[in-house]
């Protein structure tokens, strides 16, 4: 087990030092500052149209804060997304690429076990994965704070299933490095991430328009890859009941929240994944 | 698919394998390994390049499983974690993190090998020194010419003060001067009694160090022993003479094997004897027939020759 923190320890350095990664980060600082400076100008929008409506006596229909949580919600969905596209660059050939560099034909030998490797590589990353949604969701929500003088309910919460989110991407995307080249894998999990995406959509027209089908096809494709039912439930917790109400279903919320039986599919499917990875690295041939 | 047990054949030797077999699909790699490697030897591993050597090391490591057969390292089975602890591999093709330092990439690996921090903190150094690499300890791997980076690869194999060390052509990618260094760090474990598997196409390395060789081909040893009792019927000697009267040929021929007759007024005959006193045999029948004989000139047999002929017949060589 503390060979695994050895491996989880490397590869969290190693993590750091990919280009992708650095990418990411990258536009993650360009939204972070783009972010402070439209919430600005939202407020002061916000506040030029209230003194409108108060000049022309208008009584202000909606309150301030379902504009103010559509704003976290977009900021939240961004950092939702990100981490999914951080999470497949970080770790898309962590096993993949290393049998075709031979990095691990040094590693495997040592009295470590295979799945110590697996694991340790999937704790360097979530650890990564961890600390770098922890300071977007900060961003987020520090600057509706203080720009907007507005705080979401159930942060935490929030923050906890966007890194599920990630976790389970993160397990599935390793799982596929022990299977295919790198580059198929890239392809295989981008292509399933953005199904789970194009799923979360189609459900969501589907509740708009009281269409079984769509709903239906969206379900299914949350059962294939869950990242974004977990989304869903993320916003509907970050949003006050008031917001939720009357933007109905978007793309980037819910009406209807997943139930705690999705919660537990997802870290039941994050697990899986994990340790269906662990055994096919086990059985494969170096 | 690896017996467990068999503790008599397990202790007496250091590497044993009995019919260990690799197919890919339908590509046998591996036909048949069947060796043992006592301890403290230094043995080489030779054949051409394709004939299942990689393969072979690759399953005493245990990064690849043998489709049929089966081996015991250090007394333990194949990709037994506890006789991992004991061994040190250098693999063929290999490329470590070279971002790290080659002191970083060191304790990395000691940390794998589970050595605490003060045994880290004393076996470093010492690695570093024996390849010659302490100058460049903070310097990243990246930097590294190909022959440093084959010294740290040597230097994490010798981090766990192994029992047994698995060479795959550790000496392919340097230049002289850093072949005889390598050669020095094995007879330095071979001193100690460290057992040493040593993968090779380079013939003149195994000659140099090794106690035992194998020969493989086409996926199965083709020959194993002591080197001097491989090369035994190898000696080839060229005799410088003077005028060969009629019939002297052929009563030379009855003691040595003639290989080549270059004739002229001095005739140069190559012939192969078993050992050295048939050659003196031979000479004294050259002498007693009045043949002059202006020069014994034993011709370096070596392993290469062995090897060239043991490929080509594919045959074992006489006993």
């Amino acid at each position: 087990m503390t060979k695994a923190l050895v491996i989880a320890r490397l590869t969290f350095r190693e993590g750091l030092r990919k280009k992708l990664v650095l990418g990411v980060v990258l536009l993650s600082v360009v939204f972070a500052a783009l972010y402070v400076w439209g919430f600005h100008l939202f407020v002061q929008d916000w506040r030029a149209m209230e003194a409108r409506r108060a000049a022309s006596g208008a009584t202000t229909v909606l309150p301030y804060e379902v504009f103010a949580s559509a704003m976290v919600l977009l900021g939240l969905w961004t950092v939702n997304f990100l981490a999914g596209i951080m999470t497949i660059f970080a770790s898309v050939g962590t096993i993949a690429s290393e049998i075709e560099q031979g990095t691990l034909h040094a590693i495997v030998p040592k009295p470590i076990r295979r799945w110590e490797i697996v694991l340790g590589k999937w704790l360097g990353y979530a650890t990564m994965l961890v600390v770098y949604i922890g300071i977007m969701v900060a961003a987020v929500v520090v600057t509706a704070r203080i720009v907007g003088g507005y705080a979401p309910p159930n942060v935490l919460q929030a923050y906890a299933l966007i890194v599920l989110v990630a976790l389970m991407l993160l397990s599935l995307t390793i799982l596929g490095s022990t299977l295919f080249s790198t580059v198929a894998n890239g392809v295989i999990v981008f292509m399933l991430y953005g199904m789970a995406i194009t799923g979360g959509l189609v459900e969501q027209i589907g509740t708009a328009l009281d269409n079984d089908v769509l709903v239906r096809i969206g379900v299914l494709s949350s059962l294939f890859v869950p990242s974004d039912s977990m989304w869903r439930l993320a916003s509907y917790l970050v949003q006050p009941r008031i917001a939720v109400n009357f933007l109905g279903p978007t793309p980037f919320g819910t009406t209807v929240p997943p139930s705690s039986l999705a919660v537990y599919y997802s870290i039941g499917y994050a697990v899986v994944m994990l340790v269906l990875a662990m055994v096919r690295f086990q059985r494969r041939d170096l | 698919m690896t017996a467990r047990g068999e503790p008599a054949s397990a202790t007496t030797w250091a590497i044993e394998t009995r019919g260990l077999r690799k197919i890919y699909g339908d590509r046998v790699a591996l036909e048949d390994l069947t060796l043992t490697v006592g301890y403290g030897e230094v043995f080489g591993f030779l054949g051409p390049n394709g004939a299942g050597k990689t393969t072979a090391v690759k399953m005493l490591v245990g990064l690849i499983r043998p489709t049929a057969g089966t081996g015991w390292v250090l007394g333990r089975p194949l990709g037994d974690a506890h006789a991992r602890r004991q061994i040190g591999y250098l693999p063929e093709l290999f490329r470590f993190h070279d971002w790290l330092t080659g002191e970083e990439l060191l304790d990395l690996h000691a940390q794998l090998y589970g050595l605490s921090r003060a045994e880290r903190r004393r076996r470093i150094p010492e690695v570093l020194e024996l390849v010659g690499l302490t100058d460049a300890a903070h310097r990243r791997i990246r930097t590294y010419s190909k022959g440093m980076q084959q010294r740290i690869g040597i230097a994490q194999a010798l981090l766990g003060s192994p029992r047994l060390v698995i060479l795959d052509e550790p000496t392919s990618a340097l230049d002289p001067l850093g072949r005889r260094e390598v050669r020095d760090v094995i007879r330095r474990l071979r001193a100690e009694g460290v057992t040493v598997f040593l993968n090779s196409h380079l013939l003149s390395e195994v000659e140099a160090v090794c106690d035992r060789v194998a020969f493989v081909n086409r996926g199965r040893v083709i020959a194993i022993g002591p080197l001097d009792e491989l090369l035994r019927g190898e000696l080839v000697v060229e005799f410088r003479l003077g005028a060969l009267p009629d019939g002297t040929l052929a009563a030379l021929e009855r003691i040595v094997r003639v290989e080549d007759v270059r004739p002229g007024e001095r005739p140069t005959l190559t012939v192969r004897a078993p050992d050295e006193a048939t050659i003196a045999r031979a000479v004294d029948l050259l002498v007693g027939a009045g043949v002059p004989v202006y020069g014994v000139v034993p011709e370096r047999r070596s392993l290469e020759d062995l090897f060239v002929r043991l490929v080509e017949d594919g045959e074992r060589p006489p006993a």
